[in-house]
């Protein structure tokens, strides 16, 4: 593990070197090779991105690895994962190590800016919240001055916990772990009392535990966490395909067109967004540089941003979560795709 | 010079690339060049790339608040505290852990070594299979086991473990009572100085007295007391000026006294463990370097077992043991920094952290380089000017 943050700066190096592969677009770079390098979660985060015994890979953040795949291939399948723990994806990206990196990264400023990179939307709208051990007995986040807490380094997480106790003046314990299976061990133990980080990760890990009824989830949102797919500052044309992949996904839902219904939209439908969204009128295909049948491709393969969530976080998996902040705009939530025209 | 005209003379006729060592200059200069060169070539992109990224460079965000917290630290820290700062409470973290590991690995491997050596059968069959089952095992294997399986199956605050009055064992780390300073402390404090003088003197005097009239004075027990009484007689004199403050439990945790969190415990522990089984080859090999005569000529004299180990066999060993000891040394300062699988807040650790939290991958890790690079040669040398010590006493 220690080598990895090494290894990661000898590459920013190594790549560093062969300028002119870095200095073209990533967007062809990908064309050339054949798939997308996609960063995503390494240790584990079910619904979002984890690997079953086969080597597949599912989740809404390995969704949008396919989708930005079949956008540019018109295959879902052109996608090489490379897990990474928190501390890494940066490096990874910076360094071109990764096209893509799609990993619960939650947009701000200086990620934004002074990091070198670019967010290009965000698929989950998350905040921080905190988990403690029912037989604690505490009702809410501010009865936990003096806890103990389990955190993962490297996150906007960890900031924000040392933020929310300096402003309720109370005091507390970082145990800070590297992945999240370590801290969710550490945890389960006992170490600490208290675990936070974004609530969808709270809930995605406790579907780990040996006893996931023994804890709950405290009401506090502490935070306001953003995540979304982010590409290298700079790199304007791959950011258009990320950020249009995605906002194809939830145009989708707006307007019904789904996996299922899909190849019958596309032959019969009259209505003029979603013709032009399949490439059956106008150039939007053209002026990406993908196919003309991109979006229908995504749909195609992945379905729209409500199948895709339903099929990795709804009510039929284990994580049970709501759409809450994450429904469409016309329905309360703040899922909103940029016209189509 | 008469017989090397001739030679000369058939030199001038061979081509300049054809002599040696021309050749080995211009093989030396182009291999510098080449490494130069690619070295400005590398640092060169390097600038270029991260300037069109847009990456920020410099040191500037070592004075920039860090925002983060951590777990241990031996010096004044909080969120509102400079990455200078974070990366300095780190740095003596594993300081910290590499003294304390290294002084226990010293003496586990000193008596695993001696055992080893042993002729009761189960003393040495136990050290030998210490060594074996140590030395073979990943160290961070080890780490994980010390602090996921021994220490993580320790009870929760409410059920510690009570060892006496004011020290409790849990899974939150082990707490100790913690000494108060009150007034009156620096008579105690130099009750205790004047007692290590003491003792120095004394050693002097009865080694001194040991070569002049072979008359043997016991030391060890004269110090003991000296060391004793002699801080305790200024501790009372003093009206009893340390008090100390008891951990309780709250809530969560036991608060106040001192604490040693369970992360340390498991660093030390693997640590020490896993060295100690590499210290224990070395002092065995050194033992078994000495010849056989040297202990049968100690025999001869009358000495005994152990005399004979500590006055004759050990300041000889010790000639051949100190040079990869050193090695052993370095390796458990480095090995340190494995601390951050299970959340040991080391040097590494905490650079990680910043090194997230800034995205200024290549100046934090030029920082993490530079520092383990110092350590190291900083314990080196320290080890290299002990050796010169020990060599001197060579006749």
């Amino acid at each position: 593990m220690r080598l990895s943050t090494l290894f990661a700066a000898a590459s920013v190096m190594a790549l560093a070197a062969g300028g002119q592969a870095l200095a073209g677009p990533t967007f062809d770079a990908v064309k050339e090779k054949g798939f997308v390098q996609c960063g995503v979660n390494g240790s584990g985060l079910p619904g979002f991105a984890s690997v079953d015994d086969k080597g597949n890979w599912s989740g809404l953040d390995i969704d949008l690895c396919k989708a930005v795949a079949a956008a540019v291939f018109g295959d879902a399948s052109k996608v090489k994962y490379t897990p990474l723990t928190a501390k890494e994806r940066f490096t990874a990206l910076q360094s071109g190590e990764i096209d893509l990196l799609s990993r619960n990264t939650t947009w701000t400023l200086t990620r934004d800016t002074a990091l070198g990179l670019d967010f290009v939307g965000v698929n989950y709208y998350d905040g921080q919240g905190f988990m403690v051990p029912k037989s604690l007995g505490v009702k809410s986040a501010l009865e936990l001055d003096g806890a103990s807490v389990c955190v993962q380094t490297g996150t906007t997480t960890e900031l924000n916990l040392a933020d929310f106790f300096r402003a309720n003046n109370m005091s507390y314990e970082p145990v800070v772990f590297e992945t999240n299976d370590e801290l969710i061990g550490a945890f389960q133990a006992g170490r600490c009392d208290v675990f936070t980080t974004d609530q969808s990760g709270l809930y995605s890990s406790r579907t780990k535990f040996e006893n996931p009824d023994d804890f709950v989830v405290l009401p506090e949102v502490i935070s306001k966490e953003p995540l979304g797919p982010v590409v290298r500052h700079g790199d304007n044309e791959w950011g258009d395909v990320v950020r249009w992949s995605l906002y194809a996904m939830v145009e989708a839902e707006e307007y019904g067109v789904t996996s299922e219904n899909v190849d019958e939209l596309k032959a019969n439908s009259t209505n003029p967004t979603i013709r032009r969204m399949l490439g059956v009128e106008g150039e939007f295909g053209k002026a990406l540089g993908l196919p003309a049948d991109w979006a229908y491709q995504i749909i195609k393969q992945i379905g729209n941003y409500g199948e895709s969530f339903e099929r990795n976080l709804g009510a039929n998996t284990p994580l049970k979560i709501k759409r809450g902040l994450n429904d469409l705009w016309t329905r309360g939530g703040l899922q909103y795709a940029m016209p189509f025209r | 010079m008469a017989a090397a005209e001739p030679r000369s003379g058939r030199q001038s006729r061979t081509a300049f690339w054809n002599d040696p060592r021309v050749r080995a200059i211009i093989a030396q200069a182009v291999v510098l060049l080449l490494v130069v060169a690619g070295a400005a070539y590398l640092i060169n992109n390097t600038i270029a790339n991260r300037e069109r990224l847009g990456v920020a460079s410099g040191f500037d965000f070592l004075w920039q608040v860090a925002g983060f917290d951590i777990s241990q630290t031996l010096i004044d820290y909080d969120r509102t505290y400079s990455y200078g700062r974070a990366f300095l409470v780190g740095l003596i973290n594993t300081f910290y852990v590499a003294v304390v590991g290294i002084v226990f690995a010293t003496i586990i491997g000193f008596i695993m070594g001696v055992a080893r050596l042993s002729s009761n059968w189960l003393v040495a069959k136990v050290a030998s299979a210490y060594v074996e089952i140590m030395r073979n095992i990943p160290l961070l294997l080890q780490l994980i086991v010390w602090y996921f399986v021994v220490l993580g199956g320790l009870p929760a605050p409410r059920e510690s473990i009570a060892l006496g009055e004011g020290v409790y064992l849990n899974i939150r780390g082990l707490f100790l009572p913690k000494p108060v300073f009150g007034e009156g402390t620096a008579i105690f404090l130099a009750a205790v100085v004047l007692a290590v003088i003491a003792v120095l003197v004394l050693r002097r005097w009865a080694r001194r007295r040991f070569e002049a009239t072979g008359q043997p004075f016991p030391v060890f027990w004269t110090s003991l007391a000296i060391l004793v009484l002699l801080p305790l007689l200024g501790y009372v004199l003093a009206g009893m000026p340390i008090t100390f403050e008891y951990p309780k439990l709250g809530k969560f945790r036991i608060s106040g006294g001192l604490v040693m969190l369970p992360e340390f415990m498991a660093m030390v522990a693997g640590l020490s463990i896993y060295t100690g089984a590499f210290i224990a080859e070395i002092v065995r090999a050194g033992i078994l370097a000495i010849q056989k005569g040297q202990w049968e000529a100690a025999y001869a004299l009358g000495l005994s077992r152990g005399q004979t180990l500590r006055l004759i066999v050990i300041p000889q060993a010790l000639r051949v043991i100190i040079p990869p000891q050193t090695s052993q040394y370095l390796n458990l300062t480095k090995n340190s920094s494995l601390g951050v699988a299970i959340a040991y807040p080391d040097f590494f650790n905490v650079a990680g952290t910043i090194n997230n939290q800034t995205g200024q991958a290549v100046e934090v890790i030029a920082i993490t380089m530079a520092v383990y690079l110092s350590l190291s040669l900083g314990i080196s040398a320290f080890m290299n000017w002990y050796n010169a010590r020990m060599a001197l006493v060579e006749r």
